[in-house]
């Protein structure tokens, strides 16, 4: 291994779904521990700490450090929307590449059960009701409902009707379909928070959100966290050849944000940065898509899975529906896609998503994924975004060791 | 006489209701809300410039849940008005898959929102089909 790779040494993802009993500290806690316990070190071997939770206020990294343990070590509170997960990972994997020390936690949390439709909403009433101008737009009444939508199921919703109208072939029952993939992967998975297989008719006739997308199509709010030990190369030769061995290498870490395009302040391009991180990703990795064996992309909505599958060129530009189609993104296809349920089954606590993806992807590259695991995998991709925007692709290989 | 104030800055009332935008002098990129610079070239000037009122939809969802005082289901929509997108709901229709249609020829229209306390009625924009 070269000693300037960055590798995974521990990873964690927490069971997603409701946890009462517990705050956003204590998960956050429990992947961490169990992060550093997975790479046998501790927090006396940690240099750097990075952790997001989108809707927690900010400070929970400190907060972290005084239930897990205080070194004094910088921390960085991370918030990128839904790829505040993947922005964690990113910032200790530069602190490691900027030589600033040899290993570092990454961890996302998030509490969620219960939080109904994300990003509607509308400003109270006061007592008089008086038409006054506010904001950017000069809007005399909240414009969600009246001018287009912000709910995010409506969002792409028309991010998929979009792709549709592009290239043709999106159909309601298409994109139901790909719910009904993400819903049958799940049952293999116990720490997903939806583990039931659902049939397409099932899927096609429950409550409808924001057509084309029913409720099963969207990625369940629920609680839980995700936690990451990061390690240089250099360092990694130091550690015992069982930690060498489970060590998983990070071949590509890319981060990028929306560039100004036509239509993007109307509705969020999705597509171009996504594109551009994929891009980047296989260059630094040095793989294609070819080379994929998983793929755990941002299924927040079954309409997001279908243009994904073009952006990160999994298909021919166009060719989503087609490479649905095929049989190519299920488990036993020739590119699994989202083999822990995704977002709409596994659950979308949106700050730790970013990590529990690439968690995902190492399970089965250290052939640890029991049941579900895809035979031989060697090489992974995890894919998120966030609306704003900002997307984070990491690619993981097998340890060599 | 009752008054009337446009549900947003960037829609005019009168005779031949339109949207506006500001465009940028350099790029003829075009932003609904104010900048600073250029999203797209940073050139620092604009001006202002009335968008097509015709236009075709590019992508659409129909929402079944909103906030408080929201008709749903509705139709939200990308429309493309002469090169230029905008957002809108689809209105004057049924708010279902059969009678929206990506593709779909739509015009701008006006419509009320309501009146308040002082007996100003605000006025709303929403694309309806050509038929």
């Amino acid at each position: 291994m070269a000693s300037d790779d960055i590798w995974i040494l521990g990873i964690k993802m927490t069971k997603f779904g409701k946890h009462a009993d517990k705050d956003t500290v204590d998960l956050a806690a429990e992947a961490a521990m169990a992060a550093m316990a997975d790479g046998g070190v501790t927090m006396a071997d940690m240099g750097v700490l990075a952790a997001g939770c989108l809707m927690g206020g900010g400070g929970l990294g400190q907060q972290l450090q005084k239930q897990i343990g205080q070194t004094g070590i910088p921390v960085y509170n991370v918030s990128n929307a839904c790829a505040t997960g993947a922005t964690a990972l990113r910032t200790v994997i530069m602190a490691l590449k900027a030589g600033e020390c040899d290993m570092g936690l990454a961890v996302g949390v998030e509490k969620l059960a219960g939080a109904g439709l994300l990003g509607a909403g509308g400003k109270p009433k006061s007592d008089k009701n008086v038409y006054e101008p506010s904001g950017r737009y000069g809007a005399v009444v909240p414009t969600d409902g009246r001018i287009g939508t912000d709910n995010m199921p409506g969002v792409f919703a028309q991010v998929g009707m979009e792709y549709g109208h592009k290239y043709g072939g999106a159909t309601f029952e298409l994109f139901a379909k790909i719910s009904e993939k993400n819903h049958m992967h799940s049952t293999l998975n116990p720490l997903a928070a939806y583990s039931k297989a659902m049939s397409l008719e099932q899927i096609m006739g429950d409550m409808m959100i924001a057509y084309p997308n029913t409720r099963p199509m969207c990625s369940a709010n629920c609680d839980g966290a995700a936690a990451a030990v990061l390690v240089t190369g250099a360092k990694l030769k130091t550690l015992s050849l069982e930690q060498q061995r489970r060590a998983v290498k990070v071949s590509a870490s890319v981060l990028t944000s929306d560039p100004y395009e036509e239509a993007c302040q109307i509705l969020p391009n999705v597509n171009t940065l996504t594109r551009r991180a994929a891009k980047q990703a296989y260059e630094q990795a040095g793989v294609g898509p070819s080379d994929l064996n998983l793929v755990e992309l941002h299924d927040c909505f079954a309409t997001a899975e279908l243009v994904h599958y073009d952006n990160l060129m999994l298909c021919e530009e166009g060719g989503a529906v087609d490479f649905f189609n095929s049989g190519a993104p299920f488990r036993d296809g020739a590119r699994p896609v989202n083999v822990s349920g995704g977002l709409q089954s596994k659950g979308h606590p949106i700050a730790a998503t970013g990590i529990a993806n690439v968690w995902e992807v190492c399970h089965h590259l250290r052939g640890e994924a029991g049941p579900r695991q895809i035979e031989g995998a060697k090489v992974g991709l995890a894919h998120v975004i966030g609306l704003g925007s900002a997307c984070g692709i990491h690619i993981l290989e097998k340890s060599a060791a | 006489m009752s008054k009337q104030i446009p549900v947003v800055d960037y829609l005019v009332l009168g005779d031949s209701p339109h949207l506006v935008a500001h465009e940028c002098t350099s790029c003829g990129a075009r932003f609904f809300d104010r900048r600073n610079a250029c999203a797209g070239c940073f050139g620092t000037t604009f001006k202002p410039v009335s968008i097509a009122t015709d236009g075709e939809v590019r992508a659409f969802t129909i929402v079944a849940f909103a906030a408080p005082g929201v008709a749903v289901p509705f139709v939200s929509a990308v429309v493309d008005c002469g090169g230029t997108s905008v957002r809108g709901n689809i209105i004057n229709t049924e708010p279902d898959p059969d009678h929206v249609k990506l593709s779909m020829k739509v015009r701008l229209v006006t419509t009320s929102i309501g009146t308040d306390d002082d007996g100003t009625e605000a006025i709303g924009f929403g694309f309806e089909p050509i038929s």
